[in-house]
């Protein structure tokens, strides 16, 4: 099979590799570019674990191929917190509201909180279910989930 | 042991990304039956990647600047086919002028999913339990579709063929779906039964009604989840025109709707639990429209 260049801005570094078309973004994040925080649960859609920000918006990594990301920005887990280790205020209330048990679904679940909070910064509850409704987790019974989220909201509307 | 190169889920394919649609129309005219257009890829990866099908070709359309954006004009509005749903959804204009599509729109998948899922892509998917193709149903969309030999309009009413199946042929694009703009005294609504926000719908219904006065002048309805294609339901449609929206009139028209329908039985949900669940919300979601129009 043929291979095609691709050419990506991971959390700010630019990485480059050639892919097989059918490798998606989550497996070149994970095998290429080592970057493993971004989890696979599913692999076809339905749990979020693999949630990403690509060139602004969250998507499934599982659900894009490599090289259609060629040329686009991507921010993973490791890209949320600051140089320095100072935590994103969503896994800062993650941990704060124990929303998160094993830690599987963690990843997918901050990245898709912190996309969502930029666009709803101020939700309710019905609309932070709708904005979670996307991701699964099997632990927590997503009470400490729904705190953190409305904890990040507060953090990061008075930053 | 981790393997030094793990295995990918797809079957392997050739991929192609053209930059126009001309090109894309030319590779599927050679390529014919052994192509697929991959649009946002939201059903078509999980497809892939569970084996349900594999294609040898691949015409990615992500490239193609000229299928994405809006037009308004002429009483309807054009969206491009690679638009994504979100880009629709956070369109004001858009859901002021088609508001069918705005109340739909958020019932797709999740956002993470409408982040890349396209209104082509999903018309053109055919899924039954999708709401996009029963929008389009409902308002009488006009669905353009682009092949080698240029480019023809395929009424709504006769694209739907059957589950996953259009009257598309092989080397065609779906490349815009026009959704008329209603004028008038006009109101909308979209139910929905789905396990959870975002799952495929059980059961589901799309409405809009146009009132003359205290009565209902037009009305358009669509069920999605009920049968291989959406449905229009023409004699709900006949039941609540002329009424003045009652609540006995609108239990009539649920009826109605679902009268002759014969639904799929799955995990979910029987075939009757189907149709009584389609006539309930067929009743709800013309009470959401009536209302909305009353509010004027």
């Amino acid at each position: 099979m043929a291979e095609f260049p691709v050419s990506v801005t991971v959390n700010g570094q630019a990485r480059r590799g050639t892919v097989e078309a059918r490798k998606t973004l989550a497996d070149w994040l994970r095998d290429d570019c080592n970057l493993t925080g971004t989890h696979l649960g599913c692999e076809h859609g339905v749990c979020g674990a693999c949630t990403v920000i690509m060139d602004g918006v969250a998507v499934r990594s599982c659900l894009v191929f490599a090289v259609q990301a060629d040329g686009s920005e991507v921010t993973t887990i490791e890209g949320l917190a600051a140089e320095d280790g100072t935590l994103h205020p969503v896994q800062d209330a993650f941990q704060k509201c124990h929303g998160l048990q094993c830690g599987f679904c963690t990843p997918g679940f901050i990245v898709s909180v912190a996309s969502f909070l930029e666009e709803h910064p101020n939700p309710d509850d019905t609309e932070i279910r709708e904005g979670l409704s996307g991701n699964i987790c099997r632990c927590t019974g997503y009470q400490g989930i729904l705190q953190a989220v409305k904890m990040a909201a507060e953090t990061m509307q008075s930053a | 042991m981790l393997l030094a190169c793990p295995p990918v889920k797809p079957a392997p394919f050739e991929y192609h990304a053209p930059e126009r649609l001309d090109e894309a129309a030319q590779l599927l005219a050679e390529h014919a039956d052994e192509a697929k257009i991959l649009a946002g890829g939201q059903s078509l990866i999980p497809m892939l990647a569970l084996r349900l099908t594999s294609f040898p070709h691949l015409v990615d359309l992500g490239r193609v600047a000229d299928l994405r954006g809006v037009e308004q004009a002429n009483g309807s509005v054009r969206v491009k086919a690679m638009t994504t749903q979100a880009a629709i959804e956070k369109d004001a204009s858009v859901g002021a002028a088609v508001p069918l599509l705005a109340k739909a729109i958020p019932l797709i998948g999740h956002f993470q999913i409408r982040n890349r899922g396209t209104v082509g892509g999903s018309i053109a998917h055919a899924d039954p339990a999708s709401e996009l193709p029963a929008v389009a149903l409902a308002l009488d969309a006009s669905i353009e579709v682009t092949g080698k030999g240029g480019t023809r309009t395929v009424a709504a009413a006769d694209f739907f063929e059957g589950t996953w199946t259009t009257a598309m042929a092989e080397d065609e694009i779906l490349s815009a779906v026009s959704f008329p703009t209603w004028s008038g005294t006009t109101g909308f609504g979209v139910e929905e039964l789905a396990r959870r926000h975002g799952d495929f719908a059980i059961a589901g219904v799309v409405a809009g009604v146009e009132l003359d006065g205290s009565s209902v002048k037009r009305a358009a309805i669509a069920l999605f989840g009920m049968d291989s294609t959406p449905v229009r339901a023409s004699s709900a449609e006949a039941a609540v025109t002329g009424t003045s929206g009652a609540a006995a009139d609108l239990e009539a028209a649920g009826q109605a709707a679902v009268a002759e329908l014969d639904p799929p039985t799955d995990i979910h949900g029987s075939s009757a639990y189907r149709k009584k669940v389609g006539a309930v919300l067929v009743a709800r979601a013309l009470t959401q429209a009536l209302e909305e129009a009353r509010r004027g």
